[in-house]
């Protein structure tokens, strides 16, 4: 119900709504629980387990029980709080987990099974049979218990990461942080202000007092304004820090768009990671609940949350409402209910010596046993020596005291201390480095306290970062002892809540216990208190004293569970943001992407790269016909392949030749100029890691080529041994892969085509085999190196990449009209299988160069990496698995790659694998399957049958064992 | 004679607008990457000061003379950007041509700040980075070099294979910078 008064509302914006399809109106500055509350709705929400009806409890973000769902589809939110909702214009939200009402929840029969649904109740009930959990038991669950759901469909909300750097960062805006924040900006420190709220002033803007002679909340409101007239202090409302990580950093979550009707572009919410010098932790406090018998009702509320709705939002929770507490904060709320003309049934405070001035009827050293009603609080017991009373309420304020939020201060692993006084944990100081506790949530519980604390903590940021500040001077302002003594649970019969997201009530927590699980963690997992949205904060102490008093012994002795980020719930899309779709990875075009594209070649991925897989002409409707019509091209007439993805590193310096000849097993200081020469290189543990050639430009420069997969790790292992290694040698060497765009032209019209373009034709002489050196295609400067990676006449021609797309353009037009054209990855994979060189199928990482059948190019007259692991016993055995070829026999005419190897006759299990195939490919030039694979001691089995059988594939043939080289085994055609 | 066409690392991505915040692609200059030889730190230092008046840069620094720029690129090496590196060079140092290796491009106007913010982690703040610094840092998913030109202009350099990347993901982060001024 509104009430009169000048709360933060404004009421001449009117907002409407939809709660489950009604539409109501509030205004501007409500949030969804405020609203909802001055509409009268009180019954808002189903519990976790019971189906329980349940209310409005808080006010802010710890908020339990008033989750709803907003938003439809890929831009639907579950489990939002209504206590931090702000309503907008049009704003759709639904309540959540009940069926098929919240007025008429089918399963609120749970709520009369209690008896047999307390803690471990999952754990005993559904354990045999075994198969059932999965199939049974859990989807039955998982229906009947829960929160809200998201939608399935893909998101549609946009979400966004960010970086923020600081000197000093302020968690919190009531008084303690706007102090803190006011102090480190004025002596000209960088400051982020981090407030959860949208408005700045934390508790001043829900209470009635008065700061330098104003209302607390006009202090706040005009220290907001000078704050963000500050150039370098930046405010950041609807800001969530959410955890602190190491080195200062802080993770936080900025409401971006969850006030407002989305707009185009805006993303939802943005998660900062904030890097500050020093934080000034000022995250206030939040009051616990007494936990007495139906202690859950709907109308039950925290004392401070209904002085919120009174003050902040003009808004009466209840025509009578009664005030219950053990401590004066909740003599306030009394007062504050009076003032705002609200009749207050009854003030009950728990300490027998309270007094009070208030005109209420007043119970001293009484406490409330338990409520009735069902949807809505209609009345409260009352106990006490005397007796007991029963008063109509529609609503009851509880405060048990405060507990200080001091999660972020425990993030790195810090258990708080406990203090008998204030009956409460506490940060210790240093429990993460840089982070500094100010106010409530270090125990201080006045406001004159907190406002001290606040320039306190911003003077020790300020000295510990340099910088010169003074004290200021302290506005005027409330200090008033704190005075509690502790209740936690009220004696009685009955289930009287502590948790009540999880529906977690003091008899579970006894429960517990009693079946020995007394440590506070396994209480806690027993239970689940402390668990899903909420995680405990507004029953983790009240659930460890009752622990602490069933196993008899002291709190601090009983400790609390873990404190982990984040704080408050956070979207995985804000933490993924930008990495869906083109921001997975960075995508690696080559030069001839555009064209290749346009040709219509379908792209394989290699690693960041993007390469075709082969070129369709029109008519093709099978891969296969374009792989073998593009192998053809290369065989017969000339072919033109883009490989430019090749890592290519530039080797500079007085012992590059050396540096060579200790990164390869073969040697290179004797290559002589112009020309190449294909390399192997071992990992320090002597297994092959890459191959690839080598071109000597000038005595002290050659360029090497990598493997497009290992490119980045052959450059990561040249470093080390560079800077570790080998750190004596005068050796520089940086990747020139991007600057370069390479191509292959190959097949016995190579030379033919390129001739055609060089500025000065070559010839066999000037070019043999394995010569490289500088070119020039119209007037453009370039390389030029003969190397074959089919087995044909063949060379890669490389000009910078500017003109990569310009010669990829040229190549195809002369290579078409020699007969011939582009090839893509298929055919260049049939090509080097029929000649059986090797790719990173065949050197997976666990093969030798004795396996590959290159023990020869270990040479004997260097040291180079991996030469004592290669000659460890075991790895230049007989019997290992060898490098060797396959042509199939059988009935069936496919090899598979991936596909195992037997012996004829036995049985395909893995106790007589022989080996497997790595690599596979149907020969257009020799009309038959071609594979590669590794067979035991498979070097003297040429000529045995073998049998293939592809497990996963259902495929099995057999297979001639022969020389892995099919074609030109001598070499000729590519020397030509 | 063949006549090949050069077509630049951005070529039809580029230029683009968002908001108050331009992203362009700088005419193509000669790059070079120069990591001095073992002991020649010093040598080429002088050299570089004597062919083109170049200060060898600090670590995260720059230095300028007329028409050519070192921008430090990493452990002992520095990017010349601008000129032909003079030949003299090579006796003190590594000298590989990189024009084409690289993406260029300029952030710039009210806000490209804050862009970069939603992409790369270094602390961009005045003092931390003032005019004239730079840093080899990442942008998003790929490592990057970030120069600061002027008070709200950047260069920025990436891969040259992945220029559709990097104009992807300062899009998206000038659209987002730019919704929320909208707001």
């Amino acid at each position: 119900m509104r009430i009169a008064g000048k709360g933060l509302i404004n009421r001449a914006k009117p907002v409407s709504f939809q709660f489950d399809g009604t539409t109501y109106q509030g205004f501007e500055g409500d949030t969804l629980a405020s609203a909802l509350l001055a509409n009268g709705v009180k019954l808002v929400a189903r519990s976790f387990k019971y189906h329980r009806p349940r209310g409005v409890l808080t006010a802010g973000s710890e908020e339990p029980n008033a989750l709803v769902t907003v938003g439809h589809g890929g831009s639907q939110d579950p489990n939002v709080r209504a206590t931090t909702q702000e309503i907008y214009e049009g704003l759709d939200a639904r309540s959540q987990n009940r069926w098929p009402s919240l007025a008429h929840d089918v399963m609120a029969v749970n709520d009369l099974a209690a008896p047999f649904l307390g803690a471990g109740f999952y754990y005993k009930t559904f354990m045999w049979p075994k198969a059932f959990w999965e199939k049974l038991y859990e989807p039955i669950i998982r229906c009947a218990a829960g929160l809200g759901a998201i939608s399935g469909e893909p998101i549609t909300d946009k979400f966004e990461r960010a970086y923020a750097h600081c000197d000093v960062l302020v968690v919190g805006s009531g008084p303690a942080g706007l102090m803190a924040a006011l102090t480190a900006g004025e002596a000209g420190a960088d400051v982020i202000l981090t407030e959860e709220d949208s408005l700045l002033g934390g508790r001043l803007l829900s209470e009635n007092g008065q700061i330098d002679g104003m209302p607390a909340r006009d202090w706040a409101n005009a220290t907001a304004i000078k704050l963000n007239a500050m150039s370098n202090v930046r405010v950041m409302a609807r800001t969530t820090v959410t955890g602190a990580y190491d080195g200062g950093t802080y993770g936080a979550l900025e409401r971006v768009g969850h006030h407002c009707e989305m707009s185009d572009g805006l993303p939802k919410e943005c998660f900062w990671r904030i890097v500050a010098k020093r934080t000034v932790l000022a995250a206030g406090a939040i009051e616990r609940p007494v936990a007495f018998q139906n202690n859950d009702r709907p109308g039950i509320m925290m004392a401070s949350a209904v002085r919120a709705y009174v003050n902040r939002w003009n808004v009466a929770p209840g025509k009578s409402v009664a005030v219950f507490g053990n401590n004066d904060s909740a003599h306030d709320t009394a007062a504050d209910l009076l003032a705002a003309g609200v009749h207050v049934c009854a003030l009950i405070d728990s300490r027998p010596d309270a007094t009070t001035t208030l005109d209420v009827p007043f119970y001293a050293g009484a406490q409330v046993s338990g409520s009735e009603g069902r949807k809505e609080l209609e009345a409260i017991t009352i106990s006490r020596a005397s007796g007991i009373d029963k008063v109509q309420a529609d609503c009851l304020a509880m405060s048990g005291g405060w507990n200080p939020t001091l999660h972020l201060a425990c993030h790195m692993s810090g258990r708080p201390d406990w203090r008998e006084d204030i009956a409460a944990f506490v940060p210790k100081p240093g429990m993460v480095p840089g982070l500094i506790a100010a106010g409530a949530c270090n125990g201080a519980f006045s406001t004159a306290a907190c406002l001290g604390e606040g320039a306190g903590a911003a003077l020790a940021a300020l000295e510990a970062i340099g910088l010169k500040a003074k004290m200021p001077k302290l506005p005027a302002s409330e200090d008033r002892d704190y005075s509690i003594s502790p209740l936690w649970a009220v004696a009685g019969k009955g289930r009287a809540w502590l948790d009540f997201q999880n529906d977690v009530t003091v008899k579970d927590v006894k429960q517990a216990a009693v079946e020995n699980f007394r440590s506070v963690e396994h209480m806690k997992r027993y239970t689940t208190q402390g668990m899903a949205t909420d995680q405990g904060k507004n029953s983790n102490v009240q659930a460890l004293a009752v622990l602490a008093d069933a196993t008899g012994r002291g709190i601090p002795e009983t400790g609390t569970t873990t404190y982990r980020p984040p704080f408050t719930p956070v979207a995985i899309a804000a933490m993924a943001a930008g990495a869906e779709d083109k921001g997975f990875a960075p995508e690696r075009f080559t030069t001839s992407h555009r064209l290749t594209v346009k040709a219509g070649a379908p792209l394989i991925e290699a690693g960041l790269w993007y390469r075709p897989s082969f070129f369709p002409l029109k008519g093709e409707t099978h891969w296969r016909q374009s792989c073998d019509r593009e192998v053809g091209y290369v065989r017969e007439a000339v072919g033109v392949a883009d490989v430019s993805t090749l890592g290519k590193i530039d080797i500079k310096g007085r012992d590059a030749a050396a540096f060579l000849d200790f990164l390869y097993t073969n040697m290179f200081s004797s290559l002589k100029v112009g020309r190449v020469r294909y390399g192997l290189m071992l990992r320090e543990d002597g297994h092959v890691m890459d191959d690839g050639t080598t071109a000597r430009l000038a005595d002290d420069h050659f360029v090497m080529t990598t493997t497009t997969a290992a490119a980045g790790q052959v450059m990561q292992h040249m470093e080390l041994v560079s800077q570790g290694m080998k750190r004596g040698m005068d050796v520089r060497f940086t990747s020139v892969t991007e600057h370069w765009a390479q191509f292959a032209v190959a097949g016995p019209k190579a030379r033919e085509l390129l001739n055609g373009l060089l500025d000065a034709p070559i010839d066999g002489e000037s070019w043999p085999f394995m010569a490289c050196g500088d070119i020039s295609i119209g007037g453009v400067k370039g390389r030029l190196f003969r190397i074959s990676f089919s087995g044909e006449h063949a060379y890669e021609v490389a000009l910078p990449a500017r003109y990569g797309e310009s010669l990829f353009a040229t190549l195809r037009a002369r290579a078409e009209a020699l007969g011939g054209g582009v090839y893509g990855m298929e055919a260049l994979n049939v090509l080097r299988i029929e000649k059986g060189f090797i790719t990173h199928a065949e050197i997976h990482g666990r093969v030798t160069a004795f396996d590959v059948g290159m023990q020869g190019m270990m040479s004997k007259k260097k040291d180079f990496m991996g030469k004592g692991a290669a000659s460890r016993p075991g790895l230049l055995e007989d019997d290992r698995e060898q490098l060797v070829g396959f042509k199939p026999t059988g009935v069936v005419k496919q090899l598979t790659a991936g596909a195992h190897l037997y012996n004829d006759g036995a049985e395909p299990v893995r106790a007589n694998d022989q080996g497997y195939l790595t690599s596979v490919a149907f020969s257009p030039t020799m009309g038959t399957f071609l594979g590669l694979g590794f067979l035991r001691g498979g070097r003297a089995r040429h000529g045995e049958t073998v049998k293939m059988v592809d497990h996963v594939r259902g495929i099995e043939t057999t297979c001639e064992v022969c020389h892995p080289v099919f074609l030109d085994p001598n070499g000729e055609r590519a020397r030509d | 004679m063949i006549d090949l066409v050069a077509i630049s690392p951005c070529e039809g991505l580029l230029p683009l607008t968002v908001g108050a915040v331009t992203l362009s692609e700088p005419e193509m200059a000669p790059l070079a990457l120069v990591a001095p030889m073992k002991g020649k730190e010093a040598s080429l230092a002088k050299a570089m000061q004597a062919a083109h008046g170049l200060e060898w840069p600090a670590a995260g620094e720059t230095s300028k003379a007329d028409g050519a720029e070192l921008i430090w690129f990493g452990r002992a090496q520095a990017l010349f950007v601008g000129a032909e590196p003079s030949a003299k060079l090579a006796a003190h140092a590594a000298v590989t041509d990189q024009s084409d290796a690289w993406t260029r491009v300029l952030l710039e106007g009210a806000g490209a700040r804050d862009v970069l913010a939603r992409l790369c982690p270094l602390d961009m703040r005045d003092t931390a980075f003032p005019v004239g610094a730079t840093a080899r840092s990442e942008v998003f998913h790929m490592q990057a070099s970030i120069t600061r030109l002027g008070d709200d202009s950047w260069h920025i350099m990436g891969f040259r294979s992945m220029a559709a990347t990097l104009v992807h993901d300062l899009k998206r982060a000038m659209e987002s910078v730019a919704a929320r001024t909208q707001g």
